[in-house]
């Protein structure tokens, strides 16, 4: 490791200082103010506010909505991660074989990105609304039953299929520098060796992938956890029945509808922990498997 | 164990031909050696051999099936890449198992034939490690062993010792050799090094601009060069080859000297190549003509002196024993009758005679 010397102590903090600032202002501090709110309890105007220890979370984890929550989140999270992983995978493989035009395939395979998610989820609603969707009428002509609005299965389906969408690119855009990371002459020697190719996938480009793979696997595990606040809102609003709440969605709607703020903080501070054990989860115990060059 | 036969085969890319039909039949366990300069096609002829390239025209023969248009996994062949291509995640054992394991043998004959492998290029000790925890030759002796473990008709090599420092080339050269005597194994070998092209070679391919200019022994290219290319890339330093113009058993060369020589080409103009060791000092004579040194690069047991023909600006390289006293400025007579003299066509650079002293 290179280490710089700087001439004297107070530069090296300076230079830091802007980044610091933003890390403290627009993360340790709305953190400790979860922390602050979530033992205590406000009263209806939001005039008064009185300590209560630990009862918010005692409330909050005896409650079974927030426990559909919790199974929502997982099955929710689960699909998202999975099938924006597995789908991207497979595209960026196949834009690896194709000799004209990459640059346009790519390009354009990267734009949904670039789409807010409430518009994401604006664009999906309109596809799959039961009475305007485009795409629910044939969908009712091969005789699909299909109605997000009152089937929680089709609600969770829409709002997994429109989340996948979006993230997509941003892990095809990761998948794509991943490919061309590994050496031609490795697959070349693979089937030399006699591997098809789908064997060498399987054997060589998967595990010289893992990096990669691991690393999306974190961003896309947050990603389904806050990120889809969004689309989710856009979509469902968390219905139909809660069937779709995930528990960011919970947080807001507890806090910023409901405006019990102390259950929301509460509720805020246990997903903080959540997404903080899944990630040293993942480090501990996935990275194991991981190769790096 | 095969025969390789290539028949008149070709590569384009995109309409324009790189590769403008190469033919030749490389016997069942001979060793032939592609050399030639960078971009000149050798590695693209040995690819198609492989199967990771295709051919445009021409047939290729392994053993006794035309495999034109046969995946590289069916050509039963094993290739070491230049930059080895170890499988990065898996051990040296693992590597050296992988077509072991796709060709369905039972994990007894894969750890024997591993083993087996391992000793006769001295990998036990590493079996288990990763790639990137072995030095430079331990690679290239992993590669060596992924390819010998699968006892394939035939071997292919690519520029394998290029990334190797000097030392270990020469090591890694002999070993190869070694091995090649012990395994009998049918080889291709591409280089861009002559001293391995004519150290390993049974018969060498010498291409240029995707035609093999020659192919023969090296001993027979060296001293019967078929072309101006061909004597200029074998030898070091290079042939010194200059225009001449013969008239009548008299060799006019440049500044105007006139030499006689034994055994003189047809008349006209034309090249004269002549190797830095045949030139031969002497201290006067017919046949004789002036040259000035102007710098001299000792070696140790050889001295090369790098002279002008007195009267002109035509170089010439000459090899002098390590103890003759030479320096810059002094001129030196030199003799052609008693030199090995090699004739060149001015047009087309084609051999016109060999001339040997008799």
């Amino acid at each position: 490791m290179r280490r710089t010397v700087f001439p004297h102590k107070l530069l090296p903090w300076l230079l830091l200082a802007p980044q610091l600032a933003i890390t403290l202002i627009f993360f340790y501090w709305p953190a400790a103010q979860a922390f602050r709110q979530s033992v205590l309890k406000e009263d209806p105007f939001g005039l008064s506010s009185a300590f209560v220890g630990l009862a918010n979370f005692r409330k909050v984890l005896s409650d079974p909505a927030y426990l559909n929550a919790v199974q929502v989140t997982v099955v929710f999270s689960l699909l998202v991660a999975f099938s924006a992983l597995a789908i991207a995978l497979f595209l960026a493989v196949q834009a690896e074989k194709i000799i004209r035009g990459k640059g346009f395939y790519r390009t354009m395979m990267i734009w949904p990105y670039a789409v807010a998610p409430a518009i994401a989820g604006m664009l999906w609603l309109f596809m799959f609304n039961p009475s305007f969707g485009t795409l629910a009428w044939p969908l009712r002509q091969i005789g699909i039953n299909w109605n997000p609005l009152l089937d929680g299965d089709d609600a969770m389906i829409l709002v997994v299929a429109a989340a996948t969408w979006k993230q997509i690119s941003y892990n095809f855009l990761f998948f794509v520098a991943g490919l061309q990371a590994i050496p031609k002459s490795l697959l070349e020697a693979a089937a030399i060796d006699g591997a098809s190719r789908r064997h060498a996938f399987w054997t060589i480009v998967f595990p010289l992938l893992t990096p990669t793979t691991f690393f999306l696997l974190v961003v896309n595990t947050v990603y389904a956890l806050f990120d889809t606040f969004g689309i989710i809102h856009a979509v469902t609003g968390g219905g139909p029945g809660k069937s779709t709440e995930t528990l960011v969605y919970k947080v807001y709607n507890d806090g910023f509808v409901n405006l019990i703020m102390g259950d929301s903080a509460a509720q805020s501070v246990i997903l903080m922990v959540i997404v903080i054990a899944l990630t040293a989860f993942q480090f501990r115990f996935i990275e194991r498997r991981v190769h790096y060059g | 164990m095969a025969r390789i036969e290539l028949q008149d085969v070709r590569k384009s890319y995109a309409g324009q031909e790189v590769i403008h039909g190469v033919t030749i039949d490389i016997a069942n366990g001979e060793f032939v050696v592609i050399v030639g300069p960078s971009g000149c096609g050798k590695s693209t002829l040995l690819r198609m051999v492989a199967g990771l390239e295709e051919i445009s025209a021409g047939t290729i023969r392994i053993g006794d099936r035309v495999v034109n248009t046969l995946e590289p996994r069916e050509r039963n062949i094993a290739m070491v890449f230049q930059n080895y291509a170890l499988y990065p995640h898996m051990s040296v054992r693992d590597n050296m198992a992988y077509g072991l394991k796709i060709a369905g043998l039972s994990k007894a004959d894969i750890d024997a034939a591993v083993a087996r492998a391992a000793s006769m290029l001295e990998l036990e000790p590493f079996l288990d490690r990763k790639p990137r925890a072995l030095s430079g030759g331990q690679r290239q002796r992993v590669a060596m062993g992924r390819a010998l473990v699968r006892e394939p008709a035939a071997f292919l090599l690519d520029e394998p010792l290029s990334n190797l420092d000097a030392k270990l080339r020469v090591q890694m050269r002999l070993q190869i050799k070694d091995l090649h005597l012990r395994t009998g194994q049918t080889t291709l070998y591409v280089t861009h090094d002559q001293v391995e092209a004519m150290t390993l070679a049974d018969r060498l391919v010498v291409m240029d601009r995707g035609i093999a200019q020659q192919i023969a022994t090296p001993h027979e290219v060296y001293t019967t060069p078929a072309n101006e290319f061909v004597a200029g890339f074998i030898g070091s330093p290079a042939m010194n080859i200059f225009d001449v113009r013969s008239e009548g058993g008299i060799l006019v060369l440049p500044g105007g000297h006139r030499v006689t020589v034994a055994d003189p080409p047809p008349d006209g103009d034309l090249r004269l190549g002549l190797r830095p060791e045949d030139v031969e000092t002497v201290s006067d004579g017919a046949d004789a003509f002036p040259v000035v040194i102007h710098s001299v690069e000792w070696l140790g047991a050889d001295a090369y002196g790098y002279c002008v023909i007195d009267n002109s600006d035509t170089q010439l390289t000459v090899r002098m024993p390590g103890n003759a006293p030479a320096a810059r400025g002094d001129r030196l007579k030199i003799s052609l009758s008693r030199s090995r003299l090699h004739f060149f066509s001015k047009e087309d650079g084609r051999r016109l005679k060999a001339q040997r002293a008799s």
